[in-house]
């Protein structure tokens, strides 16, 4: 149905695609209702991950014991998106597909390097998340593709925190600046894998590669993470807009990595 | 497009554009006049209804997408003609509204948190009614409201809301 | 509370009776009105902050199936006369639709109209309109010095500035041994009903008749239709039964309303108007004051402050009605609560290409609050004194009552200190202190916030003709009308619509208090405009007094006329009467006594038990005047602007998180005297709105422009209101210091809690930052601003 009609879109949540369609900004001829077919709504363990389907609510992962088990980032996150109202509807799918740099479950799954997985023309196809999300609401999903399911890495340590920051003007805003972050500690609380990542900030959620790796082997040091951090935004472009300036997310990019990354080593330590 | 629509526990057909918003076809095709037009773009809250118990925005939904659930709106929470349920009355005890648009769609946001959490703290009720607008009270009565209520559900030993289904 | 046993339903925490069709999602809203074969009507907007409208394609929108009627600015221009304006300003137009030149971005050009609203948005996108784009100014300061003219016809940008001296300022001044002046701003923001505008009118020619259901709140609507539709008064009917989904002074509809009655006439079919979200921000013409308030004062050693000077500069918009009226409103209170000696006071209003403006909320006394609250710290904090002793020693006392200030208002009564004692003591301000300190000591930013606000209430429109003086306007009445039906039931009827005020169970609970029946029983209704008494709807926090005033009397000149009617038939003097629940006895001799059932037999139909020169039935009306108006303005501008005063008294505990320049309120408590309080449950939700419509002002909510002219928050995403998460519980402390003037002692209360809440706030958060040598002095304090600001400080 999408390949036959260029102005047929999918619609699962609605709770992005309608606002657009009200103000008259998105105009699709035609609309898929993929919200109730089933075989797109479940969590399950599949190898070394865990996999969502496209169309499972958010409010369902809140809750979900697997998601809190195996993927605790993803459970952190649920509470700060949107609303209860938008997540009784909305879903881990319609998030990823939107593919807006200030979305919870966008970084996370650029953090914890996901794998989408988008059904073409009868076909699957699979690709890692750093290369799915293009720009502010522009993601590698073919026009004529409907997203199947997102698969979140599960890390097989025993000792595993996350932690995770934004700041917004209300509450349930999208954020004007967040960070997540994932490590895993060995018996003396020294890191021995981390994974961060830098939210609404720029164009599309980035990966802080080079200030995780400062972490192996180590315990938690503001100064050091601070200043790695610094470092690694120093060159890159920030967003600025009628809610922040380039300077105060540059700026509040790096409090927020301290955050998530204190909170990470803060969860992990607790048996 | 003609889709069958369950509300308030009685079935509708109702012949509608794909374009119609489930609060629109609420409103225009079935005069059920108590969910409210705020914004349209789901931040407001003032159009929100209940799909099998738990609150969602009736603006963000079309009508065609609407059939298969069992969806409550305000009308359906009255015990009866002239009767008000044990929320409705805890909203007039405190008088936790003024002009009235919001309240509608408050009562079912409070009504989808006490059918899930029956003792509710303030944070919890405070979160629930997030995602909805009110411009009159500053939200303390409505806050109040629904603890009242809560408290007076608690103290029942019936089904909270007959009109409830998971 | 007042003291048990004063009143019987007055103060007592009675349930409102308009809560019930409420909860049960029965309110009669305008969207909820709809005429048999009615047709809707979508809007299409300049693109641009002022252009030229060249040319207006309609015919593929008229092609469309389900298209009524295609409508611009030129042909209904033709039809009626301009809209009403507050200032005499006759080059400055106004009208619902742009004629040649459009001159905001989101002007209304042309209406679609069509059979549902889809269809006419449908066509609207149909409509080509080609523009040739003029050159536009949005900042207030560079309008006022000229340069672009907004409407070149009236020669400058300068729809009012005026310059008013009272006492002895420049010798004040001399005489003062200190001077401090600073600006500060006041961001464009509005109240922002979750409602919309929506009008629907219907025109019948066979009665001649043009019937009228909106959400307004607005004094003076039917007549302006009438006026602005070439129509006799008489055959314009406004229903007041329609319910308002919330107002706080915006929702002045005049144009949405002309717009349709004239498409309902032309094309004889009813039409309606249901404002969406994005047409109401831009171009409803609902936005309040956007205000610079440049203030100097002078001040002795110990801080009092003898004189003030303050120019208020007020970015009007592109038009004007009446809300250029909100620079004289604060003239009522310009001196706030405070013993200033003298004054001078300059208000200027410009136009400019932005969004019309509208009344909001107090009229224009919460900017002129906050720029003298900003103004006293200063003081304070200049001499390194502490902010709240420094108010205390300017405060007027309670033994000063009445007092009379420069610009000509008498404060009926008040107890300020009586009130900031009750709030001090609640909060255990010194453990505040301390808890301020130990934050600040553990490395967080934290500030008391504290404010003391007037809310000036009974309404009376003196600022028209001081600021107009072609207007002589003195009277700002309202009535009520109450009947006693042959079955012994009382029905009361009030001559306006309500926004959430409670209004019906006001006029109850007067009424049952004065006849001594219980209030639930006295039915309350609305008339329409044809069948009412004079009324100047819910504004300037005016209604516990007028609305309750006229109730008042009429229910005692009904009481007086049934012990009359007692009196003639027991042939006894009336003197020797008493009244007692609806029962009248000579307490000497209760055997002569006539129950209710019987009086109000007497009354419809045994008029041969009457007295004779009195009208048969048991009905009366009461048209009040407002107490201490009917005076125009000296020749210096002074005069009686409102009666009453009420008090507020916010203290609040604000930390920010210095590396994000996040604010959150940690404890918050006001401390409110609005008089004799009628009703404690409304009064309080009123409170509780009012300092949450401050928070947003305070905090997120700006109607903000680009560079480009164009609106950038024009949705729900990008004007921020504040959720339940945003709003923190706050603490009341009551205290009632009656009015003299009034008849129970009660003074309004509809804007409390905005009145003073931004000052709060602003204080706090200055307090905060004070010691990085910073200061913010503009509203809305947004996050990222002031993180940044933070962050620039501790660099050095």
């Amino acid at each position: 149905m999408l390949a036959a009609d260029d102005g047929a879109r999918v619609i699962a949540g609605g709770q992005t695609l309608v606002p657009l369609m009200a103000m008259r900004l998105a105009r699709p001829t035609r609309l898929i209702d993929i919200a109730r077919i089933p075989g797109l709504s479940f969590v399950r363990e599949q190898g070394a991950s865990v996999v969502v389907g496209a169309a499972t609510k958010q409010h369902v992962i809140e809750t979900d014991p697997l998601i809190h088990a195996k993927v605790p980032l993803l459970a952190k996150v649920m509470p700060f998106v949107g609303h209860s109202a938008t997540r009784a509807r909305g879903t881990v799918g319609g998030s990823i597909a939107n593919g807006d740099a200030a979305a919870e479950i966008v970084l996370v799954a650029v953090t914890l390097e996901a794998t989408l997985t988008w059904r073409e023309n009868g076909a699957d196809q699979e690709m890692p998340a750093a290369e799915f999300f293009l720009g502010p609401m522009v993601t590698s999903l073919p026009l004529a593709a409907c997203l199947k399911s997102v698969s979140f890495p599960v890390w097989q340590e025993p000792r595993v925190g996350v932690g995770f920051h934004e700041v917004n003007a209300r509450q349930s805003d999208f954020a004007f600046v967040s960070a997540a972050a994932q490590l895993a500690l060995d018996a003396e609380g020294l890191c021995t894998s981390a994974t961060i990542g830098l939210g609404a900030a720029t164009a599309v959620p980035m990966r802080l590669d080079a200030v995780a790796d400062t972490l192996v082997g180590k315990g938690f040091d503001e100064a050091k993470v601070r200043e790695a951090t610094k470092a690694a935004l120093a060159d890159v472009e920030m967003l600025a807009d009628l809610h922040a300036s380039a300077d105060y997310r540059r700026r509040v990019a790096v409090t927020m990595v301290v955050r998530a990354v204190a909170d990470a080593y803060e969860s992990a330590r607790r048996p | 497009m003609k889709v069958e629509l369950d509300i308030n526990k009685e079935k509708h057909e109702v012949d509608v554009e794909p374009r119609m918003s489930l609060l629109d076809c609420l409103r225009d095709k079935l005069q059920l006049n108590g969910a409210h037009t705020g914004c349209e773009h789901g931040v407001c809250g003032a159009c929100t209804v209940l799909v099998d118990g738990t609150a969602v925005r009736s603006c963000l939904m079309f009508a065609v997408q609407a059939d298969g659930y069992a969806i409550t709106t305000i009308e359906g929470l009255s015990p009866g003609p002239g009767e008000l349920s044990i929320l409705q009355d805890a909203f007039c005890e405190t008088h936790g509204m003024q002009c009235g648009y919001c309240t509608p769609a408050m009562i079912l946001a409070a009504q989808s948190l006490l059918s899930k959490n029956a003792s509710p703290t303030r944070d919890e009720i405070v979160d629930a009614i997030s995602g909805n607008i009110c411009r009159c009270t500053g939200y303390a009565q409505i806050v109040e409201a629904i603890a009242l209520a809560a408290e007076r559900m608690r103290g029942q030993n019936q089904p909270q809301d007959a009109s409830v289904t998971r | 509370m007042s003291a048990p046993g004063k009143f019987r339903f007055i103060s007592s925490d009675r349930r409102v009776r308009e809560d019930r069709r409420f909860v049960v999602g029965k309110g009669n809203f305008a969207a909820d009105i709809v005429p048999q074969g009615v047709k809707h009507v979508a809007l299409v907007t300049c693109p641009h902050p002022a252009a030229k409208i060249v040319s207006i394609d309609k015919s593929a929108a008229l092609d469309m199936p389900g298209v009524h009627y295609v409508l611009d600015g030129a042909e209904l221009a033709g039809a009626t006369n301009v809209l009403a304006t507050g200032l005499d300003t006759p080059n400055v137009p106004r009208r619902p639709l742009a004629v040649d030149v459009a001159r905001y971005a989101g002007e209304w050009v042309v209406a679609v109209v069509a059979d549902s609203r889809a269809l006419a948005e449908d066509a609207a996108e149909l409509v080509a309109v080609e523009y040739e784009p003029l050159p536009f100014v949005l900042d207030g300061e560079a309008a006022y010095k000229g340069g672009v003219l907004v409407h070149p016809a009236h020669g400058s940008n300068v729809l009012l500035d005026r310059t008013f001296v009272w006492g002895e300022v420049e010798k004040d001044f001399a005489a003062s041994p200190h001077k401090f002046r600073h600006v500060v701003k006041w961001g464009r923001s509005a109240t922002v009903p979750v409602e919309t505008f929506g009008v629907t009118a219907s025109w019948d020619p066979w009665r001649e008749m043009l019937d009228v259901w909106a959400s307004i709140q607005m004094p003076k609507y039917p007549d302006q239709i009438a006026m602005t539709m070439k129509l006799p008064m008489s055959s314009v009917r406004v229903h007041y039964d329609v319910d308002v989904g919330g107002s706080y002074g915006v929702k002045r509809g005049i144009k949405h309303t002309i717009l349709v009655a004239y498409l309902a006439k032309r094309l004889g079919m009813p039409i309606r108007f249901i404002e969406d979200r994005l047409e109401n921000m831009r171009g409803g013409d609902m936005h309040g004051p956007e205000r610079n308030f440049d203030v100097e004062v002078a001040f002795d050693n110990n801080g009092i402050i003898r004189s003030m000077k303050m120019r208020a500069l007020d970015n009007v918009g592109a038009y004007a009605g009446r809300s250029p009226f909100q620079l004289g409103k604060p003239v009522s209170a310009i001196v706030g609560p405070y013993k200033i000696k003298s004054v001078q006071y300059q208000a200027i209003a410009v136009l400019s290409n932005k969004t019309v403006q509208e009344a909001v909320r107090a009229f224009g006394q919460s900017p002129t609050n906050y720029a003298i609250e900003r103004t006293i710290e200063e003081v304070a904090n200049k001499l390194g004194l502490d902010r709240l002793e420094v108010r205390k020693r300017n405060l007027i006392r309670h033994e000063d009552f009445p007092y009379l200030i420069p610009s000509g208002s008498t404060y009926d009564s008040g107890n300020y200190q009586a009130v900031i004692e009750k709030v001090l003591t609640k909060a255990d301000y010194p453990a505040l202190v301390a808890e301020r300190d130990r934050l600040r000591a553990a490395g967080t930013l934290a500030g008391i916030g504290i404010a003391a606000c007037l809310e000036p209430s009974g309404g009376n429109s003196s600022f028209e003709p001081l600021l107009n003086p072609k207007v002589g306007t003195t009277t700002w009445m309202d009535s009520c009308r109450i009947s006693i039906d042959l079955v012994g039931s009382i029905t009361a009827t009030m001559h306006t619509t309500s926004a959430g005020q409670g209004h019906e169970t006001l006029v109850g609970t007067v009424v049952g208090e004065v006849l001594e029946v219980d209030p639930d029983k006295v039915r309350v209704v609305r008339a329409d405009s044809l069948n009412s008494l004079p009324s100047n709807s819910p504004v300037g926090s005016r209604m516990a007094i007028m609305l309750g005033g006229a109730a008042f009397h009429a229910a005692n000149k009904l009481k007086a006329k049934l012990i009359a009617i007692a009196a003639h038939d027991l042939d006894v003097p009336a003197e020797r009467l008493t009244y007692e629940n609806g029962n009248v006895f000579d307490a000497s001799a209760p055997d002569k006594k006539r129950t209710w059932t019987e009086l109000v037999t007497i009354g419809h139909r045994y008029i041969h038990r009457m007295p004779p020169d009195m009208e048969p039935g048991l009905s009366v009306s009461h048209i009040m005047p407002v107490p201490t108006g009917g005076g125009l303005p000296t020749a210096d501008g002074r005069v009686q602007m409102y009666p009453c005063y009420s008090f507020e008294f916010h203290l609040m505990l604000v930390t920010i998180d210095p590396d994000l320049g996040k604010p959150e309120i940690k404890r918050y408590v006001i401390g409110h005297d609005c008089g004799t309080v009628i009703n404690p449950k409304i009064v309080r939700g009123m409170t509780m709105g009012g300092i949450a419509h401050g928070i947003g002002a305070a905090l997120y909510e700006e109607f903000a422009y680009n560079d480009d002219g164009l609106l950038v928050a024009q949705n729900f995403m990008d004007y921020l209101l504040p959720s339940a998460h945003e709003v923190p519980p706050v603490e009341i402390v009551h205290h009632e210091t009656p009015s003299p003037l009034t008849v129970f002692g009660q003074k309004g209360s509809g804007e409390s809690g905005y009145l003073g809440a931004p000052a709060a706030v602003a204080s706090a958060v200055n307090d905060a930052i004070r010691p990085l040598g910073i200061v913010v002095n503009s509203l809305p304090i947004k996050v990222a601003r002031l993180g940044d600001m933070i962050a620039a400080a501790r660099e050095k």
